[in-house]
């Protein structure tokens, strides 16, 4: 394996606290839901980490997100506490409680910002990478996005310009089937790899369960940009836990159609089957780690909860820096 | 103190932002021009020629031609004003942002406001607008009033070549969005300039010239019409004052107020479209803040609802002209 035994807790921690987080906004929608539109990234754990676990946690790597975000927030480094009171409206979120979930960022760590209008922020990862490559900082900028913004022509647009203008930048399709509640199938032509390589992109297609296929392929990726070889693409085929957003019914899916993809193509299960036994890595240790994830999860969400909401006043603040 | 023409001037002030600081720099469609192409670099120094010149100080690493992808590099303009740099982006025609206008409405306005206080997108967005060369309906457009409306844009419309380098290194500056508007047929008027940098304050309106009778307020390239409408008045005893805001967004509401309240009529003077737009968005802050003031009602002297038409004549007709500023001044003064 490729990969010290530091590096697979951290790994497997990361992934676990996602699902964690988003499991237990799952209980928090299905009991109460006050925070909007939440669209849940369980299911894609091993994309967010497997790719952000190659990028330094500074604004020198640039993650720019989607409306399907948290993952990616969590996976980049963001503080857990600013995400989950971000996400309740709360003063202390990473926006001020003026943002919520479709909009979370911390560009203390790189996370440029979810966005919520589909395929908007991969001109902004264009835009990181031209100031990795004006300043000569060796940074890299990775735009994440899904099949539905696949169909969008800023996507196009920006794989086009990465390519021609040699940008240090991975695209990062995370495919879960669903522009919504339509399936890729009545949608799209092609496919994604035979799109990048009709702009002369690398682009290879990876179990986007599979947290070591996903890492490899990105390491790989990663390193190309770092090297001023241009432009990626991967394509992850991820499982989709939840529902679209939050509150949505599901009627889209198929019987039976979630519970298979929770026993057959679980990131966290596989990553388990495929470390232990190693010698390196035991159950009781990462059934800790599942302990205390759960544990964190469950108490950022709480204290949130309870957090204040942000005061009348600071519905005029942050328009602009100056006017 | 020189005399040169709007185009120089806004090429000095990108020459002058570029030389002061290395994080400033410029992305567009053929702002250089001939890219990779067999004949002359340069070739176009942007479709006005106003950067004509700064690929041979600067280099192609800081002045950018780009795809005709509009949202690509309006986007990458974002991004790069967001990790550090300061880009002067080109969007050739207003009209354009058709394309491409999610990257304003969206994100460059919205990031702080959703991101928090560290958000900053120090993006100067240069454009041009207006009749012009029977360009027709799709490149002739005033539409700033649309960018005024959206909180977290600053919109900024010089109307004379002084105004217009102070204002652009302003924005340049400035640490929010940016809408600079250029109207294209302003790009040969001249007026002194000074060699060196300076910058004029957001949101603090000119007074071009003072009267007791009326105030007319106009924008961009209207406020000469205004200032010849007004100089054609005087001589028949009606005295006008004469206001250019400068910035659409801020907009200086308080010069405005102030010589309404002194002359008590007011004719506003716009390029743009009736509806919705800056003469009728100044008539109701008017009508809203000093009403008891107003001894006549107020004028708007724009363009039709109509799209900017091709034939010389019908475009000719399209623009709001002096003699309809005469028109509206004589209408409401006894």
């Amino acid at each position: 394996m490729d990969y010290t035994k530091e590096e697979l807790i951290e790994a497997y921690m990361q992934m676990r606290i996602i699902r964690a987080f988003e499991e237990e906004l799952h209980r928090e929608a299905e009991e109460n839901n006050s925070f909007g539109f939440a669209h849940l990234y369980a299911g894609a754990e091993a994309c967010a980490v497997g790719v952000c676990m190659h990028l330094e946690p500074t604004m020198r790597d640039i993650v720019a997100s989607t409306h399907r975000a948290h993952g990616h927030f969590i996976a980049k480094g963001g503080d857990l506490n600013a995400i989950a009171h971000e996400i309740f409206g709360r003063a202390d979120g990473s926006g001020g409680g003026k943002g919520g979930t479709m909009h979370v960022a911390d560009w203390n760590v790189g996370m440029l910002g979810a966005n919520s209008i589909i395929g908007a922020s991969a001109p902004h990862a264009l835009g990181a990478a031209f100031t990795a490559k004006y300043k000569r900082t060796g940074g890299v900028a990775v735009a994440f996005g899904g099949d539905g913004a696949s169909n969008q022509g800023a996507v196009f647009e920006s794989m086009n310009f990465a390519k021609a203008y040699a940008l240090p930048v991975v695209f990062i399709l995370e495919d879960n089937g669903y522009a919504e509640s339509t399936y890729k199938s009545y949608t799209t032509a092609g496919s994604p790899c035979e799109r990048a390589a009709g702009f002369g992109i690398p682009a290879v297609s990876v179990d986007g369960a599979d947290f070591f296929a996903v890492a490899s392929a990105a390491k790989d990726a990663i390193a190309r940009a770092r090297n001023g070889d241009g432009p990626s693409l991967i394509h992850c085929d991820v499982p989709l836990f939840f529902a679209h957003f939050e509150g949505d019914q599901e009627t889209y899916r198929a019987s039976g159609e979630v519970s298979k993809l929770r026993s057959d193509r679980d990131c966290l299960a596989l990553f388990r089957a495929q470390v232990i036994g190693t010698g390196n890595i035991d159950t009781a240790e990462l059934d800790r780690l599942d302990s205390t994830a759960t544990q964190q999860a469950a108490k950022a969400i709480a204290t949130a909860k309870s957090a204040p909401q942000p005061p009348p006043q600071a519905l005029f603040t942050n328009v602009y820096a100056s006017y | 103190m020189s005399i040169i023409t709007m185009r120089a001037a806004l090429n000095d002030a990108l020459r002058l932002a570029m030389r002061n600081d290395s994080d400033v720099f410029l992305l567009g469609e053929d702002i250089a021009g001939g890219a990779n192409a067999p004949g002359e670099d340069d070739a176009w120094g942007g479709v006005f020629q106003v950067t004509k010149g700064l690929v041979g100080e600067f280099g192609r690493e800081r002045v950018v031609d780009t795809p005709i992808s509009e949202t690509a590099f309006l986007g990458l303009a974002i991004g790069a004003a967001n990790t550090g740099l300061r880009p002067v982006v080109e969007i050739m025609f207003v009209d354009f942002f058709g394309v491409c206008f999610d990257q304003v409405l969206n994100n460059a306005a919205k990031f702080r406001y959703m991101y928090g206080a560290h958000a900053k997108t120090p993006i100067t967005i240069r454009t041009t607008y207006g009749v012009g060369g029977l360009a027709a309906a799709q490149h002739s457009q005033t539409l700033y009033s649309i960018f005024a409306h959206i909180p977290g844009i600053k919109v900024v419309a010089p109307s004379n070549p002084y105004d217009a380098k102070g204002l652009l290194l302003e924005a340049i500056g400035d640490d929010d969005p940016v809408i600079f508007f250029e109207h294209k047929a302003m790009y040969d008027d001249t007026g002194e300039v000074p060699s060196g940098a300076y910058t004029i304050p957001f949101g603090e309106a000119a007074i071009k010239r003072d009267g007791g009778d009326a105030t007319i307020v106009a924008f961009g390239r209207m406020v000469g019409f205004a200032e010849t409408a007004a100089e054609q008045l005087a001589s028949d005893g009606i005295h006008c004052t004469v206001v250019d805001p400068r910035t659409i967004s801020p907009l200086d509401e308080s010069t405005i107020l102030n010589c309404v309240r002194q002359t008590g009529r007011l004719v506003v003077v716009d390029e743009g479209h009736p509806r919705c737009g800056m003469a009728s968005d100044v008539a109701a802050i008017v009508a809203e803040k000093a009403f008891a003031d107003l001894k006549a009602p107020v004028r708007m002297v724009t363009a039709p609802h109509t799209p900017v038409p091709f034939a010389s004549n019908l475009e000719a007709e399209y623009i709001p002209s002096v003699a309809d500023i005469v028109a509206a001044v004589r209408s409401i003064v006894d």
